[in-house]
């Protein structure tokens, strides 16, 4: 075990951090906060010090102690039973949700759980979801004990309302791997047994093995037929009976009079039938449909408030606490909540210094303080000491979660989106049974032996495969790469809805301002005690977010009464603080002067500072829009119409006029409710609005939306219900993700054409009534597998041309 | 040529064989987690020689 540390830094030897100047030093290791010790020394005594190993410094840092009645509510046999996957009463078993799981180390160190704790008998990681499967014997140890044991080793599992109220769907998509497994296993045994008659067979082989070939043949058809295909005829059904023709009505058309068609062929020994094709085009159809199905595990797009809140929370009973769950939560009952807890119901602060981060709610991160008697609705995070409130609605009812009543989230909107594909098919089509309807009718009138045969043959080889192919290929490649670039999507659906967008709605606070804080300093000599309070006392009295932050800069100081307070607005403030006159605001407004031009807006603001008319220096605030948020816009601005919607005052509008120019709209102290309402207002009027937001306040949008985009700064943490997960890093890129999705829906048009073009090639064959089974077998696979190469080569060609990686 | 007819029985039955291996390997859920495991086969190793080295109760792994 070698030591890692460093003469001039001392990182620590559990996380990795800095432990500035005052390192804790434990078994010859140095360790940044307690936090850290104690998980070094639960290992080290269990013998788990290969965790330290397997990577260097692989902890995560426990700087907040969870209490000790935390976990409380796992007793609880009601919410036990519901989290519980497995229990006959002496081994139960659970899949916890563990979100700092992060490198092999983590891995190592929760599959060996059971040396910590006896009464685990199994532990199983599945590191991209962040699963881990827990065996216990509910005899020796409780799932409050496992759960209790995580979290003092630094890995708390997630365990929020949604996991009670919701059964995890357990149906991983194994069906598709059945069915293309059958349809591979039964392609490419007729392939082999179909070769010799493709070669043609001598007389002597044609007697003795033909027949024997063409029935092994229809063998190994039927499982593809009746199983391998099953979803194409149940969903062509489907559709017909709701009177929509997709794509796969002309699918299984093509696959049902194939398979009569060669069942006959053989049954009357008048052929050999097509099974070959019939094989391969299911194989390749079922191939298509796996491609397009990725999904980014660790993501959830679905979350609601319900992933966020907590199961149960400390209520006070005849002056004891008592650990109830949050849906019956009753109107006028107190509830503690500790430092970093969720209030999860509106209420009324009756007791402590409530500090609330309301981050989830708007995605801004700086706290608000709150008074006795004030209403704090659901959704903020205690930061301090510890509150006592009173319960003034239902979780259910409250501010915030009531979005989700509204009837947005009551329906799913299926069958919403027309893809291009479904569009086309429905043509197709029509057009598919007249050519074949045609072409039987003609030969019933000059040549009624051949009429049959050219009526299947027409459905046979117009079977859209490669039609049918080009979306899943395109859109999951481009699914691929755009979440490469850390540009998640739901499903591969919305890229062409991105495609379509027309306007862009974006949300102000945590979306295009950063939520961590701004970087304010004073440059100038420095402030005497008195001036510092002058100053604070002064810009207290404006709600602009400069003087907020210049306020909070100063949060200490005490606030002196300002008298001839005046505010010019986006210019600055003047007014006397006791005798001192003082003035704050842009170097324009201390000295009217006009010929001194305003810095670039995209860098830093700098507010100066004139005390009795002597200028002591100025504040220089960096702005915490998002890096490259002026050139985004400026492309944006070209080709869409923009909008802002924000929640916050609209003290900084003249800012983002100036970034987003004076076509823009922006509405300022937005309701979530509004907002929901905004959207809907600009689709009445037959826009296509992609929504870009991040809090939950926003969730109403972004489902509203018809591309509903959440920035997130850890993709794993939060984001609500949307479309596509982006992360904030890639937040400048938007352009380039709408210009590619554009291009994709190109390259998607010109494999339709290349696939028509195909099907012309073999309809005039078909349409003679002369299709071989040969030229069958060769058209339908070389047609995928020229659509298949065009696609993902084109789409990625154009990742590249677009910037991306 | 009848061996023609032995030799497809037997080419069908080894190629059943291998449909039958896919579909258990997909039931048990071998295709459900396919980064873990890569990880954790360079566990093994370690987890032995700790073994070796400091004489613990033997390491039951399941």
């Amino acid at each position: 075990m070698a030591k890692i540390t460093h003469e001039q830094k001392i990182t620590c030897y559990h996380c990795g951090d800095d432990c500035d100047h005052f390192p804790i030093e434990s078994e010859g290791f140095s360790f940044c906060c307690v936090g850290c010790k104690n998980v070094f020394a639960i290992l080290s005594n269990n013998n788990l010090c290969d965790y330290y190993n397997l990577e260097s410094n692989p902890g995560t840092a426990v700087r907040n102690p969870v209490s000790k009645t935390k976990f409380n509510y796992l007793d609880d046999e009601q919410v036990l039973s519901k989290l519980i996957d497995f229990n006959d009463g002496h081994i139960q078993k659970i899949t916890l949700f563990i979100p700092v799981m992060h490198c092999s180390s983590c891995i190592w160190l929760l599959e060996s759980l059971y040396k910590l704790d006896k009464g685990i008998t199994s532990s199983r990681v599945n590191f991209l979801k962040k699963n881990l499967s827990l065996t216990f014997k509910s005899d020796t140890t409780s799932l409050r004990k496992i759960v209790e044991l995580l979290s003092s080793i630094g890995y708390e599992p997630a365990i929020n309302l949604n996991d009670v109220e919701t059964q995890v769907k357990k149906s991983e998509n194994k069906r598709l791997s059945y069915q293309i497994g059958v349809a591979g296993f039964c392609f490419g045994n007729i392939m082999l047994i179909s070769f010799p008659e493709y070669f043609g067979l001598d007389e002597f082989a044609k007697e003795n093995f033909s027949r024997m070939f063409g029935f092994l043949n229809m063998i190994l058809a039927l499982p593809v037929f009746l199983f391998s295909a099953q979803d194409y005829f149940i969903n062509a059904i489907k559709g017909l009976r709701k009177n929509h023709i997709g794509i796969d009505v002309p699918l299984a058309l093509g696959i049902f009079v194939l398979f009569t068609r060669s069942a006959y062929e053989i049954i009357s020994h008048t052929g050999i039938g097509y099974f070959d094709t019939l094989a391969g085009l299911v194989f390749f159809l079922l191939i298509g449909k796996w491609f397009q199905q990725k999904t980014f595990d660790t993501l959830s797009f679905e979350r609601d408030y319900k992933s966020y809140f907590p199961i149960a929370v400390g209520v006070i009973i005849n002056k004891t606490e008592t650990s109830v769950p949050v849906n019956n939560l009753k109107i006028g009952d107190r509830i503690i909540i500790r430092n970093n807890e969720l209030i999860p119901a509106d209420s009324i602060l009756m007791n402590g210094d409530a500090n609330i981060d309301f981050s989830f709610v708007t995605g801004e991160s700086a706290t608000v303080r709150k008074v006795l008697g004030e209403i704090i609705y659901a959704g903020g995070r205690q930061i301090g000491e510890t509150i006592e409130l009173e319960v003034t609605k239902k979780v259910s009812q409250s501010y915030l979660t009531q979005l989700w009543n509204s009837e947005h989230f009551a329906k799913e909107n299926e069958n919403h989106i027309q893809t291009f594909q479904q569009t086309v098919s429905r043509y197709f089509t029509f057009a598919l049974v007249i050519i074949a309807l045609v072409s039987a009718i003609w030969w019933l009138i000059f040549d009624p032996s051949l009429s049959l045969n050219a009526f299947t043959s027409v459905l046979i080889i117009a079977c859209p495969c490669a039609l049918a192919l080009s979306s899943p290929f395109a859109l999951g490649t481009a699914m691929r790469i755009l979440g490469r670039n850390k540009f998640y999507i739901k499903s591969p659906e919305v890229v062409e809805q991105i495609a379509k967008t027309k306007s862009i709605v974006f949300d102000k606070t945590g979306t295009i301002t950063q939520s961590n804080e701004a970087k304010i300093e004073f440059v100038g000599n420095s402030l005497s005690e008195k001036e510092i309070q002058i100053i604070a006392s002064l810009s207290k009295h404006s709600v602009h977010p400069l003087s907020k932050k210049i306020f909070s800069f100063f949060y200490q100081s005490k606030v002196l009464p300002v008298t001839n307070f005046k505010e010019e607005t986006g210019k600055g403030l003047q007014g006397f603080v006791g005798n001192d006159e003082v003035k704050i605001g842009s170097y324009k407004f201390l000295f009217s002067d006009e010929s001194v031009n305003s810095d670039s807006p995209d860098l830093f603001t700098k507010v100066y500072v004139m005390i009795n008319n002597d200028l002591r220096g100025y504040f220089k605030i960096e702005h915490s829009y998002r890096k490259g948020l002026t050139q985004l816009i400026l492309q944006l601005k070209k080709h869409f119409s923009l909008y802002l919607l924000s929640g916050d005052n609209d003290g900084d509008r003249k800012n983002m006029q100036e970034i987003f120019g004076d076509d823009a709209q922006l509405f300022f102290k937005q309701s979530p409710m509004g907002k929901l309402n905004f959207i809907e207002q600009l689709q009445m009027q037959h826009k296509h609005v992609m929504m870009i937001g991040d809090g939950l306040n926003d969730a109403g949008a972004l489902k509203a939306s018809n591309v509903g985009i959440s920035v997130s700064e850890n993709t794993s943490h939060f984001s609500p219900a949307s479309d596509v997960i982006m992360d904030a890093s890639v937040f400048n890129n938007t352009y380039r993700f709408i210009q590619f999705a554009k291009n994709t829906t190109k390259v998607i048009k010109i494999s339709f054409m290349i696939s028509l073009f195909y099907n012309i090639i073999g309809l005039s064959f078909a349409v003679q009534g002369n299709l071989s089974p040969l030229i069958a077998a060769i058209l339908m696979p070389l047609s995928s597998v020229t659509v298949i190469a065009f696609t993902t080569i084109a789409t990625t060609l154009y990742s590249k041309k677009g910037g991306l990686e | 040529m009848s061996v023609m007819y032995i030799l497809i029985g037997c080419s069908l039955l080894m190629a059943i064989g291998f449909l039958i291996a896919f579909i258990w390997f997909v039931k048990s859920g071998q295709m459900d987690d396919v980064y873990t495991p890569s990880v954790r086969i360079l566990f093994d190793d370690i987890e032995n020689k700790t073994t070796n080295s400091n004489k613990n109760e033997p390491i039951k792994n399941d």
